[in-house]
């Protein structure tokens, strides 16, 4: 299938997702959705370094941080419309994970996760520590209650983070099958054999960072018109980091239908629980399954059934 | 030597206090078939590697082609057409047969200036490649599937698929039987007569004295001889190294 038909049919599932939602006519559907959308994308994005090119970055929460904190900082300096706010957020966050890529990529499997982390770390310590963005204090936004066209606020936010699920799916899709795509894989395989046939590993690698910092700047641009009050906290919660690591492990990291599996099925479990039991058992549920899967489908979901299709054809 | 397509001089390598390669001078002619042997541990492997540009080299150049290769990374020399197999098969594990060799395919061959192949024409390449090696009837499946020899075949067509002008396999017989062995040997020839040098580092001696025209002889990190492959294993300081005094 070529990309442009994935993009129309992605766009078509989009909508009926949206218009599918407003027949319901529940804020809340909009408000536990949007969050699932979210993790979808930041799946994704995760993926794109994590999964294709096997390099595990433990620092998503600070990507996503970065896009929420540029929107802080615009809201406040030079009001703007999301649709732009999102792109300089993508931006942001692409250039962190540039820069991210280009100090740390030398480094290799455990160091650097660790490396990640410590980026993490830093970039909280700066935002904690500034205070036109509402240092450690937090900053608030006051959103509109409606928008023209669409109605309430929330579903304004919704639809735009099922723009950005059509776009990162897509641009998931498209690296898979493109040359780029083998690139990561060998990078993934093998990254002397990689160097031997000619993939220049270093500058692969530097595009995979720079994509996936950019979408999870993305996501997090919107954040604060979501939740209203934005503080450092919250913006680099262990919960990103650990979510967009476990959802792609548990629906699979070889291929972008992984993520999306991953992040519909944690994500869904995650707002369930919230509304039934309480909201602090999210992170027992993604340990739990990321404990299960690693055992019982280290491949995820799409290898099980990989696994069993090639089975099957025996 | 002028003309050379490969020269290495005054090659030198350290890995802290132990020097793996002293002063290696080797050159390679276009179209030669040379065989590089020594014992475990003499180097062999570490030149390759500094050659390829997997290792830097403290002293020394690397010339190949006429050019100055010193400095660049393994992937440049690979698109300038080097290309080498590993000791042990490095073959990328989650793509299909095929789909490693359409790697150099994509990021060699259509790398370099005025080439650009369509996908019709990749699909062909990795087929006719595929025929080479007689694996095309495991093109679709993953390098787990397949038997030692067939991995080391995938290995050398992987390294063939970069259209090198220098191919190094680096002992790519070992733990093979004897008509696989041959078989391989005869691969190999079969390459040199459609152009392409090759450098041969193997431990079967009956493998390398069918193949090699001309015999390197490395034994801690010196080369010790270098001639014509007969002359080569009768030369006294070769048995001693080899044999013991």
């Amino acid at each position: 299938m070529r990309t442009r038909v994935f993009l129309l049919i992605s766009i078509a599932v989009a909508a009926v997702v949206f218009f599918g939602a407003r027949m319901v006519n529940n804020d809340y559907v909009f408000f536990a959705g949007y969050t699932v959308l979210q993790f979808i994308v930041l799946a994704t994005a995760w993926n794109i370094l994590g999964g294709y090119t096997g390099y595990v970055n433990f620092g998503s929460a600070a990507f996503f941080a970065m896009g929420a904190y540029t929107t802080v900082f615009f809201h406040k300096a030079f009001p703007m419309p999301i649709p732009i706010l999102i792109a300089i957020g993508g931006v942001v966050s692409g250039i962190v994970g540039l820069g991210m890529g280009y100090l740390t990529l030398r480094l290799r499997g455990a160091f650097f996760a660790i490396a990640t982390l410590a980026l993490a770390v830093v970039l909280q310590t700066l935002v904690v520590n500034w205070d036109y963005v509402g240092g450690s204090r937090g900053a608030y936004i006051i959103r509109p209650n409606e928008i023209a066209w669409i109605g309430p606020y929330i579903q304004y936010l919704f639809l735009l983070m099922l723009a950005l699920v059509v776009m990162s799916i897509t641009i998931a899709r498209w690296i898979e099958r493109s040359q780029l795509g083998y690139g990561f894989a060998t990078i993934r395989d093998d990254e002397l054999a990689a160097e031997a046939s000619g993939v220049p590993t270093l500058r692969l690698k530097l595009v995979a960072t720079t994509i996936s910092g950019a979408l999870m700047g993305m996501a997090g641009a919107p954040f604060p018109y979501y939740i209203g009050y934005l503080q450092p906290s919250s913006a680099f919660g262990l919960e990103y980091a650990v979510n967009s690591i476990a959802m792609p492990m548990i629906g699979g990291t070889t291929s972008w239908v992984g993520p999306l599996i991953g992040a519909i099925l944690l994500g869904s479990l995650q707002q369930i629980a919230t509304v039934t039991i309480s909201s602090a058992v999210n992170l027992l549920i993604v340990g739990l399954l990321l404990v299960a899967f690693v055992i019982i489908a280290p491949n995820g979901i799409v290898g099980l059934v990989q696994s069993w299709v090639r089975r099957r054809e025996k | 030597m002028a003309g050379a397509l490969l020269e290495v001089a005054g090659l030198s390598k350290r890995f802290g206090g132990f020097v793996a390669l002293d002063g290696i001078d080797l050159a390679v002619t276009a179209g030669e078939r040379v065989g590089l042997i020594g014992p475990n541990g003499s180097g062999k492997s570490t030149l390759v590697n500094c050659i390829c540009g997997t290792l830097t080299n403290e002293t020394g150049t690397v010339r190949f082609n006429g050019e100055v290769v010193n400095g660049l990374l393994t992937h440049e020399r690979t698109r300038r057409g080097m290309a080498r197999s590993f000791q042990l098969p490095r073959p990328f594990a989650t793509l299909t047969v095929a789909e490693n060799l359409r790697v150099p395919l994509l990021y060699t061959v259509n790398a370099r200036p005025g080439s650009s192949l369509s996908p019709a024409e990749l699909d062909a390449r990795c087929a006719e490649l595929l025929q080479l090696v007689a694996l095309a009837g495991k093109a679709t499946k993953l390098p787990r599937d397949l038997t030692q020899v067939e991995m080391r075949k995938l290995e050398l067509a992987r390294a063939m698929a970069a259209e090198p002008k220098l191919l190094i396999a680096d002992e790519s017989m070992a733990g093979l039987s004897q008509s696989e062995v041959d078989d391989i040997v005869n691969l190999l020839i079969q390459l040199n007569e459609r152009g392409i040098t090759i450098i041969l580092i193997e431990h079967i001696m009956r493998a390398v004295m069918k193949f090699s025209q001309r015999l390197v002889v490395l034994v801690s990190g010196k080369k010790i001889a270098d001639g014509m492959p007969a002359d080569v294993i009768r030369d006294p300081e070769v048995e001693r190294a080899y044999l013991g005094q």
